[in-house]
């Protein structure tokens, strides 16, 4: 109820800006729904749609599953820490536009490189967050694992990642908001489909309801999958809590 | 199954940079099936030393042996159980080919049946060591170690977990290290007892108490008691111990 409410204001507030501003700089939404009809009539907001999905989809479980895995290793192995910790001081503070034209350049305007591309620029937030998460866990219920003698593999699915399940769900989480946002720049650069690439057209024809169109699709896209999949998924890795933070 | 010790020393190295003697000379032999209890001031390295005997230090001068393949049962001072599994989990998580008739038995013993599903943070501290204790029991142990499962239970509660692991000590031979600093519960539980010096900790005395545990009434107790007190020249172990 309440979102509906907080929709409906975002809806006024539009249609208002629309009246001050003039239709030229800020249509009003019945038109950016006509431009999303036609668009979406053509097949091509959904083709665009689902390969700017599709490569969040790859670089996201690309970026967290080798982030993950490297973080554990840094916060368990002091010399793995020593080693990469340099490199990943240069990975946070790489801008993101670097790694996607150094990309493009060195292997080409290819669907490879922007999808590596994209999980460079994820890969070290997941890392710092999981090492964090790693050197938080409880000494205490790795000696008990060990006094039980608790297979290795049963220890880790059972003792260690549950600890780390906060640290993944953030990491997610932020990783997640991250990758949405470079996508669209990755397209923008070097990609010919994909919302960002649509919405580069849009700018440069000064199609402003077509450019709103792509960036309301893609926004309610996001707040699906945030809602549907990342909300549900971090309640359930908590609900041991007594009360949920 | 037997268990002889012989550590040493162990020394830690503080912040400082000095060197802190924490175990002096603990040797001792505990044959099968029995019971023995640690009796020693806070602070002294019992829990220095049951760290050793679990195998999870072993940066001492000394020498532990168990048989190998001995299965290892501890209830540690806090009941180190997994927040984000059910009790039941826990319990099968260390014994996951326990059969469903013999952990029923144990969970009646230990009055843990209406807990079964309940996750660990819904407990108080008293059935969070019971649960500990049903963990323990539930992989069969050969050697079982109790850091002082009864301390910071009301008398009542403590009575009541102490005649539960008496039953369970009781039902098969396991060879058992319990440490408290309760002289009471030392006499009521153990086969044999001893009394540990203040750190760095070594073997004072080890006093074997003849009568059977189950035909110790409090009069016997008493008996012991002044009996320990006797031999430990004084009533200093007395005086710490209440």
């Amino acid at each position: 109820m309440l979102r509906l409410l907080s929709f409906t204001v975002f809806l006024a507030t539009w249609w208002i800006a629309a009246l001050i501003a003039g239709p030229a700089k800020l249509p009003p939404p019945p038109i950016v729904l006509a431009a999303m009809m036609t668009e979406a009539r053509s097949g091509a907001l959904f083709l665009n749609l689902g390969v700017t999905l599709a490569r969040v989809a790859l670089a996201f479980t690309l970026a967290m599953s080798l982030g993950s895995a490297i973080g554990y290793l840094m916060g368990r192995v002091r010399l793995a820490n020593r080693l990469g910790d340099p490199w990943l001081i240069l990975l946070l503070n790489l801008p993101a536009l670097v790694v996607i034209v150094l990309a493009y350049i060195w292997a080409g305007l290819t669907e490879v490189a922007a999808i590596a591309a994209i999980a460079i620029n994820k890969l070290p937030t997941a890392v710092v967050t999981l090492r964090e998460g790693t050197r938080a866990l409880d000494a205490a219920l790795d000696e008990m694992a060990t006094v039980f003698a608790i297979p290795r593999w049963r220890a880790f699915r059972h003792v260690v990642l549950p600890q780390l399940a906060p640290y993944i769900a953030a990491a997610a989480r932020s990783g997640l908001s991250l990758v949405w946002k470079i996508v669209l720049v990755a397209e923008l650069l070097g990609r010919p489909n994909g919302v960002g690439f649509e919405i580069g057209v849009a700018f440069q024809l000064f199609d402003i309801p077509l450019l709103l169109a792509y960036s309301l699709s893609f926004a309610a896209v996001v707040l699906v999958i945030e809602t549907a999949l990342v909300q549900p998924f971090e309640a359930r890795l908590s609900r041991w809590r007594p009360r949920a933070a | 199954m037997q268990l002889e010790v012989d550590i040493e020393s162990k020394t830690f190295e503080n912040a400082a940079g000095g060197r802190q003697h924490v175990l002096a000379g603990i040797n001792f032999c505990l044959g099968a099936g029995e019971v023995g209890v640690f009796v020693g001031p806070s602070g002294c390295g019992k829990s220095t030393m049951l760290k050793i005997l679990a195998g999870l230090d072993h940066d001492f001068s000394g020498r532990v042996s168990r048989p190998a393949g001995a299965r290892l049962g501890m209830v540690f001072q806090e009941p180190r159980l997994l927040p984000w599994r059910s009790v039941e989990e826990n319990v099968r998580l260390v014994a996951p080919h326990a059969d469903d008739a013999k952990l029923s038995a144990l969970f009646t013993i230990l009055e843990l049946n209406a807990h079964r599903s309940h996750f660990p943070g819904e407990l108080s501290l008293g059935l969070a060591r019971r649960v500990a204790l049903a963990r323990a029991f539930a992989i069969d142990p050969d050697f079982l170690i109790l850091d002082e499962p009864l301390a910071s239970l009301d008398e009542a509660l403590a009575a009541r977990l102490r005649e539960q692991i008496a039953t369970l000590v009781g039902s098969r031979p396991v060879t058992t290290l319990l440490v408290t600093h309760n002289l009471d519960d030392a006499v009521r539980l153990g086969d044999r007892l001893f009394f540990l010096s203040a750190r760095p900790a070594r073997i004072l005395a080890d006093v074997p108490i003849r009568t059977p545990r189950n035909a110790r009434g409090d009069a016997e107790i008493a008996a012991i008691k002044i009996d320990i007190a006797r031999r430990i020249n004084g009533d200093r172990i007395e005086r710490d111990a209440s």
